[in-house]
């Protein structure tokens, strides 16, 4: 394909390194591009709680002035957003949040360290669900984000905005996180790749903390060539988490050249019962046949206790959340409640304030199920169920390499659709949700589209088998151009 | 089984968090639906089996008790609504 460097906002990141090196373009020619790119399609989309312009110019400068040098880090020059959840030092980092409206974080989260140190010009922060807390980026104290396929669709959630900018080819790649399906379930809304790898492979320092036995960051971008790359950059043992795991990184871009041929690959059969819409079905099947004609062995695996993996997610993640919350108390930072009466007063005012309804609803949710009386039947409980769980992926990988099946079990939904019954918007992440209970990587590829909407492929694996989903996903990308297929709107 | 509204005043004094009247009725409904939805659990049979405390089953890193950081109060505390000579303000709690 012949690529013109008027029309840089639709390359590859690797295709952008590529560029850079070779002195097609500068890095501030590229970054100015990207720049006016935000801007004309922030009104439609909502995608960017805040856009750092000059400090990315200036940035861009200073990677063009390094290249000339010599210097040849993986990153240099090329773009980067984050979820508005990393800290990023200077920058304001709300969470999607009114209680963080105006905090200023006063350091990098470990995420952006390594992504800066690589050279790379953050662009600005995305739009996201109030403390990631949400399948439709609804919850935002910033908006909702629309999805670049249809305005009056939902991106996803909660990294809605990080998914619709990859999707509208705004940015090659994003930050996000994910802890029931929040990177994985926007990439299969908007037809982008979403990898959210191992739990404590890639370091949660200065990710603002939802639940922490279940957060992981990773990557939205439109390739699995551009997520391996990414990931090399932001994996790997970090002392200040406690749950980072000291696991030697490989290099995942190499990794990509391994055959799908005698891969097996186990289909679940709870993942194509009713719950899954036709068209979604269809693609997801087709998609099976593809790799299973490329040589892959398709193998029947049983997770019998998978049905209960949203129950057991909506009583650990709101647990942890109502813990993992209390700190905002209007004190130390954030929002703050104006004339309070008293310090009970300071506190609860606060809080009212500040959070959204939704997260209201969690952390009410999560101290019930920790209260006494109740702790025994529901948390006690749901972390027994979480176990079972685990155990059906431990017992399913002894027969296969990946688990696949759908992403989602729809297309992308109406904004408004799902808000009045918070059940119906958890079961989004039905197919999700069992890779964070188990910490297990998992990766959403564009495998279609549904009444000329996408869907997403999900591919599972065993603890710290980045390398393997990754392949799997890029050789299915040398065999169909899904991917390659954007919005007509932002063409 | 349904929440009563005391219940729920309940939790969110708990949560310190306040309800005004108008939304009470509502955060009843939901939270009702989401402990029914949550007690599905209660089929499962787990008899014998160990609560998962962490997602890959290791147990939690120590490090030993040194101090790593340097003292950034004044940069810190830029982040608060209210500070004096390096102490966060609040309502008086002793009389």
């Amino acid at each position: 394909m012949v690529q013109g460097t008027d029309a840089l906002y639709t390359w590859s990141l690797t295709d952008l390194a590529r560029g850079l090196k070779d002195g097609e373009f500068s890095s501030r020619e590229l970054t100015e591009s990207l720049l006016r790119r935000i801007d004309d399609h922030q009104q439609r989309l909502n995608a960017f709680i805040t856009v750092t312009a000059d400090a990315a110019l200036q940035r861009a400068d200073a990677a063009d002035k390094a290249r000339a040098n010599g210097d040849e880090s993986l990153l240099n020059g090329l773009p980067i957003v984050y979820k508005d959840l990393f800290c990023t030092k200077g920058v304001l980092t709300t969470c999607g949040s009114r209680i963080l409206a105006n905090f200023v974080s006063p350091y990098d989260a470990t995420v952006v360290e390594r992504i800066s140190a690589a050279g790379a010009v953050m662009l600005g922060k995305t739009n996201m669900d109030e403390f990631a807390m949400g399948s439709s980026n609804e919850t935002s104290y910033y908006g909702p984000v629309t999805n670049p396929w249809n305005k009056k669709l939902s991106p996803g959630g909660s990294s809605g905005g990080s998914a619709a900018a990859v999707a509208a080819r705004i940015v090659p790649a994003a930050t996000g996180t994910d802890t029931g399906g929040s990177i994985r379930q926007p990439a299969a809304l908007t037809g982008t790749v979403g990898l959210k790898p191992t739990y404590g492979r890639v370091s949660r320092f200065g990710m603002v903390a939802f639940a922490s036995s279940l957060d992981q960051a990773g990557v939205i971008t439109r390739s699995a060539e551009d997520a391996a790359l990414l990931l090399g950059v932001m994996a790997g043992y970090d002392k200040r988490d406690s749950t980072s795991v000291d696991h030697p990184v490989p290099d995942y871009v190499a990794g990509l050249s391994k055959p799908v041929k005698g891969l097996k690959i186990g289909i679940v059969r709870q993942h194509f019962d009713e719950g899954l819409a036709a068209g979604c079905e269809e693609r997801v099947k087709a998609a099976l046949a593809v790799l299973k004609e490329e040589g892959a062995t398709l193998i029947e695996v049983d997770l019998p206790n998978i049905d209960l993996s949203v129950p057991t997610y909506y009583v650990v993640a709101p647990a942890e959340c109502s813990s993992n919350l209390s700190r905002f108390d209007g004190v130390r930072f954030g929002h703050r409640a104006d004339n309070p009466e008293n310090l009970l007063d300071l506190y609860c005012r606060t809080r009212s304030e500040g959070f959204g309804a939704e997260v209201q609803r969690r952390i009410m949710t999560g101290t019930y199920v920790l209260s006494a009386g109740y702790y025994d039947a529901y948390y006690l409980k749901a972390q027994k169920v979480r176990q079972l769980i685990s155990q059906d992926f431990k017992k399913a990988f002894e027969n296969v390499d990946v688990i696949a099946g759908p992403t989602a079990p729809t297309t992308a939904f109406a904004i408004g659709e799902k808000t009045d019954d918070p059940i119906t918007m958890y079961l989004n992440d039905i197919y999700t949700i069992g890779a964070n209970l188990a910490g297990l990587p998992g990766i959403s590829v564009p495998c279609g589209f549904a009444d000329g909407l996408p869907v997403g492929l999900q591919l599972v694996g065993p603890h710290f088998a980045e390398e393997t989903i990754l392949a799997c996903a890029h050789q299915y990308q040398q065999l169909t151009d899904w991917h390659a297929q954007g919005p007509e709107e932002f063409s | 089984m349904p929440l009563t509204r005391d219940q729920v005043q309940h939790i969110a004094t708990l949560a310190r968090l306040k309800l005004a009247d108008a939304e009470l009725d509502d955060v009843v409904d939901k939270l009702s639906r989401i402990v029914d939805f949550v007690d599905q659990l209660q089929a499962a049979r787990t008899d014998d089996v160990l609560p998962m405390a962490h997602p890959l089953n290791m147990s939690q890193r120590l490090r030993a008790d040194e101090v790593t950081e340097p003292n950034e109060r004044d940069r810190i505390q830029k982040n608060a609504s209210r500070v004096e000579d390096g102490y966060y303000l609040v309502p008086r709690v002793i009389e």
